[in-house]
């Protein structure tokens, strides 16, 4: 046995690859267990192979050891629009709108990210590693979303989810009022989306009345096909909506047409917990630090303290900027949460575990468990304070950021 | 706007004695706090004692002798701090100079500003006791910015600072870079900008030589003209400038400016202050910060960086370094964050804080009233549930002038603090205005 153990031992050492590390810290935040005083955690291939106490995991020699005060998992970003909405804000690089029609779910995210962004390197050295990113909630139906690691020089590098949801908005930001414009109110807003949706419906009977027979296929129609996939509950509908009135028609539809809804903004989520809470919707909270102001005039810090006490699943979100600051950092939204009631361990897993499992991701991100992606973020204090630094960012065992921001 | 109910007669009773009443009547002692003078080294389990709005003594327990009528409110475990001096805000939903003009120096921020403007008091919420208000930078001058005690009040005179003659107290603002290039008469390149103010400078020129030419010969004296009257209080030095200015090169026009027509200047926002913090430590300009999540969102905010303020320091110009909100791009509320920011990228606590008030307060030529808690100044101070830098820290009291404008503890002012239902009402009522029976 003892000779067994020291020949794996030796092979292992000897094939060290360049996903293969260790991380030390004084505290190691799991998120799915306790907090950890002085563990490692191990990274073999890119996957955790181990976390716990210093005592308790051997550390293999030759392995590279990065040292911190806290680790933690690496961050996740519910909602954001980098990659796609570019630092400059110039034109050139604003590609999270297009004005041309008010329903576009065919825009694929994946057509659009630029993985070499300078927002996309700027939030990960925070930690972040993973960001649900796309169409800006600008538009009824502005597009696709994708899920991307904040590392590679393509979308192809960066991406592991092509198409996560598609990206609705209701209220203010999505209507264009003027003659000839439209959707001009609420109520057309949801007309035209009604309508979008009976579209894809009657385009589905008629693929599912066709069978194998291509004749009698209907014409290909991307807008459609990409309404069927919300339809065929493959991919969630994002709908962003801030009034109590805007988030009870999105309930509304979702009920009317069976899709999945994940509801974003949510800014007057706390007058219509309980319908939240009926219905069972997840929910991506504003930015604690978004402007309140507009549509979020009556937002709230102890949004996300009410949505945990109405056992509503939530997330927080960097959200979209149309201008200075072009992105916001999502552990700095988080901290202002936990200043405001939420406390550390709510607000650590409102940016982990459960980002992940709103994106479908839990079996793979959020937590530092064994089998998990190597992805960890690496602190010199307090992730949260103003004060504190960021001093590495791993993603499935590579060191994508090291320094000091 | 829709009236309601005149308030019983009780309530009204209830509001004139406010607890801002009574700390004009009896002295105030803060005792046990941890207290930040700024001017000094802190103290702790210290005593603030506050009369008539002004601070009469700061010091330890053993130090300061307590008057037999104070009301002694005990502050153990919590930090005092000096009212926090923002430098440039937007808040009071006032515009000044409007589209005819890029330079319009007669332009009065006094008669634009709600004073009833509910972002004062978020402003109070996040510990502004002094606020400069100014027009936006889409201006190479926006015209005349106002210095305000940040006190709730029936009039906007009852908030201004005043100069030495009475006159209500501000700088003027300026701008260059792309905010101010749009179709003419705006201009629309640098060295346009650069000529247009020139212009502006060496046309008040003149007509102060006509005015000196005249004497006390009324007769030969030039026309009123009150955009020459705006500059030429810039040109003596009575009103500072304001400018917004991000790039090295614009930050470096500047001083080219400052220097040709000797006017006082503080340089706003400075994204690229780290570039050039030698020539702007030589020159001895002061500097007022923002600190924003991320470069860009603009080309000329694109190499923020927060280490401006620590280059700056670095140079040995710490007094040289205050912030500001620019609300609304940040949030008035979180004023002390930027502080914590900049500490981050490298800045010493002691002008993080410094940065906030006393420095600010003397760039502002009110360094004799406000920005420290010293014996005599206005007694404007903070109590903080502890380290004014950390993010856990509540701003839990804010005092202007000796009265108390927020208290965490009120549901109401929370609700500004906080937000939350009703939150979004733009305009907010303060005790001064029950009596009036006027809804807000």
């Amino acid at each position: 046995m003892k000779l067994f153990q020291a020949l794996t031992f030796l092979v292992v050492a000897g094939v060290a690859r360049a996903q293969d590390l260790a991380v030390r810290a004084e505290r190691v935040h799991t998120v799915s267990g306790a907090v950890i005083e002085n563990g490692v955690v191990l990274v073999r291939g890119g996957k955790i192979a181990a976390v716990g106490k210093a005592a308790d995991v051997a550390v293999p020699a030759g392995l590279r050891v990065l040292t911190a005060k806290v680790a933690m998992p690496g961050l996740v970003d519910a909602h954001s629009v980098v990659g796609l909405a570019g630092y400059l804000n110039q034109p050139q690089d604003q590609d999270q709108k297009d004005p041309t029609a008010p329903i576009q779910p065919e825009l694929r995210a994946i057509d659009a990210y630029n993985a070499r962004e300078r927002l996309v390197e700027w939030v990960r050295g925070f930690g972040v590693t993973t960001i649900h990113t796309g169409h800006a909630p600008t538009a009824l139906i502005s597009g696709q979303t994708l899920v991307a690691k904040t590392r590679g020089d393509s979308v192809d590098e960066a991406v592991i989810v092509p198409c996560a949801m598609i990206a609705a908005t209701l209220g203010a930001d999505s209507r264009d009022e003027g003659p000839g414009k439209s959707p001009g109110t609420a109520a057309k807003q949801l007309a035209l989306l009604r309508e979008a949706f009976l579209g894809a419906q009657d385009h589905q009977k008629k693929l599912a009345a066709a069978g194998s027979d291509a004749s009698k296929k209907p014409d290909r129609d991307l807008r459609k096909e990409a309404l069927i996939e919300v339809l065929e509950k493959r991919v969630p509908l994002l709908v962003t909506a801030q009034r109590h009135q805007d988030i009870s028609s999105a309930l509304r539809l979702a009920k009317e047409f069976g899709f999945r809804l994940v509801l974003d903004g949510a800014s007057e989520a706390y007058v219509v917990l309980d319908e939240l809470a009926a219905a069972g919707v997840p929910v991506i909270a504003h930015a604690p630090m978004a402007r309140f102001a507009g549509e979020l005039e009556n937002a709230s810090r102890s949004t996300p303290l009410k949505l945990r006490d109405a056992r509503i699943p939530f997330a927080f979100q960097s959200g979209y900027e149309a201008y200075v600051p072009k992105t916001r950092v999502v552990l700095y939204e988080a901290a202002v949460a936990a200043a405001s009631g939420l406390g550390f361990d709510g607000a650590l897993r409102a940016i982990t575990l459960d980002a992940a499992r709103i994106l479908g991701l839990e079996k793979r991100l959020g937590s530092l468990e064994v089998g998990k992606d190597g992805d960890l973020a690496l602190y010199d204090g307090d992730p949260f304070e103003y004060t504190t630094h960021c001093i590495a960012t791993v993603i499935e065992g590579v060191v994508v950021f090291e320094g000091g921001r | 706007m829709a009236r309601m109910h005149r308030p019983p007669l009780a309530l009204l009773l209830v509001a004139a004695l406010a607890p801002s009443a009574l700390a004009q009547d009896a002295p105030h002692a803060f005792v046990g706090a941890r207290v930040l003078p700024i001017s000094g080294p802190a103290i702790d389990d210290g005593v603030l004692l506050v009369h008539h709005g002004k601070i009469e003594a700061v010091g330890t327990r053993a130090s300061v002798a307590l008057p037999a009528n104070a009301v002694v409110v005990d502050v153990k475990g919590k930090v005092l701090m000096p009212g926090l001096v923002d430098t440039h805000s937007h808040v009071g939903g006032g515009w000044g100079a409007d589209e005819s003009a890029p330079i319009q120096a007669s332009v009065r921020m006094l008669d634009a500003i709600d004073c009833r403007d509910a972002g004062f008091q978020r402003a109070q919420a996040g510990g502004i006791t002094t606020v400069n208000v100014m027009s936006g930078s889409g201006h190479l001058m926006g015209g005349q910015t106002l210095y305000l005690k940040n006190k709730d009040v029936r009039s906007i005179e009852e908030m201004c600072y005043r100069f030495a003659d009475g006159a209500p107290m501000g700088g003027m603002k300026m701008a260059n870079g792309t905010n101010s290039h749009r179709d003419p008469p705006f201009p629309g390149t640098r060295g346009k900008s650069a000529a247009l103010v020139r212009e502006s400078f060496v046309a008040a020129q003149e007509y102060e030589r006509k005015l000196r030419a005249a004497g006390t010969d009324e007769s030969k004296k030039p026309a009123r003209d009150l955009a020459m009257e705006g500059l030429l209080e810039v040109l003596s030095g009575r009103r500072i400038v304001h400018h917004h200015t991000h790039r090295h090169d614009d930050i470096l026009t500047v001083l080219r400016l400052a220097k040709e027509f000797n006017f006082r200047v503080v340089l706003h926002h400075v994204s690229e202050a780290w570039k050039v913090a030698s020539e702007i430590a030589a020159a001895k300009i002061p500097c007022s910060l923002i600190e924003i999540d991320s470069p860009g969102g603009k080309l000329e905010a694109a190499d923020f960086d927060s280490r401006s303020a620590a280059e700056l320091e670095k140079r040995g110009a710490p007094e040289l370094v205050a912030f500001h909100t620019d609300d609304w791009i940040t949030d008035s509320r979180l004023f002390l964050r930027s502080a914590g920011l900049a500490v981050r990228a490298g800045l010493s606590r002691e002008t993080a804080l410094a940065g906030l008030t006393l420095n600010p307060a003397r760039m502002f030529d009110l360094g004799d009233r406000v920005g420290s808690l010293e014996r005599g100044k206005d007694a404007d101070f903070l109590v903080l549930s502890g380290d004014p830098l950390s993010v856990y820290t509540t701003v839990e009291q804010t005092w202007a002038g000796g009265d108390k404008v927020f208290d965490h503890a009120d549901a109401k002012d929370r609700l500004w603090a906080e937000g939350g239902w009703g939150a979004g009402l733009r305009r907010a009522g303060a005790l001064c205005c029950l009596g009036d029976g006027e809804d807000r």
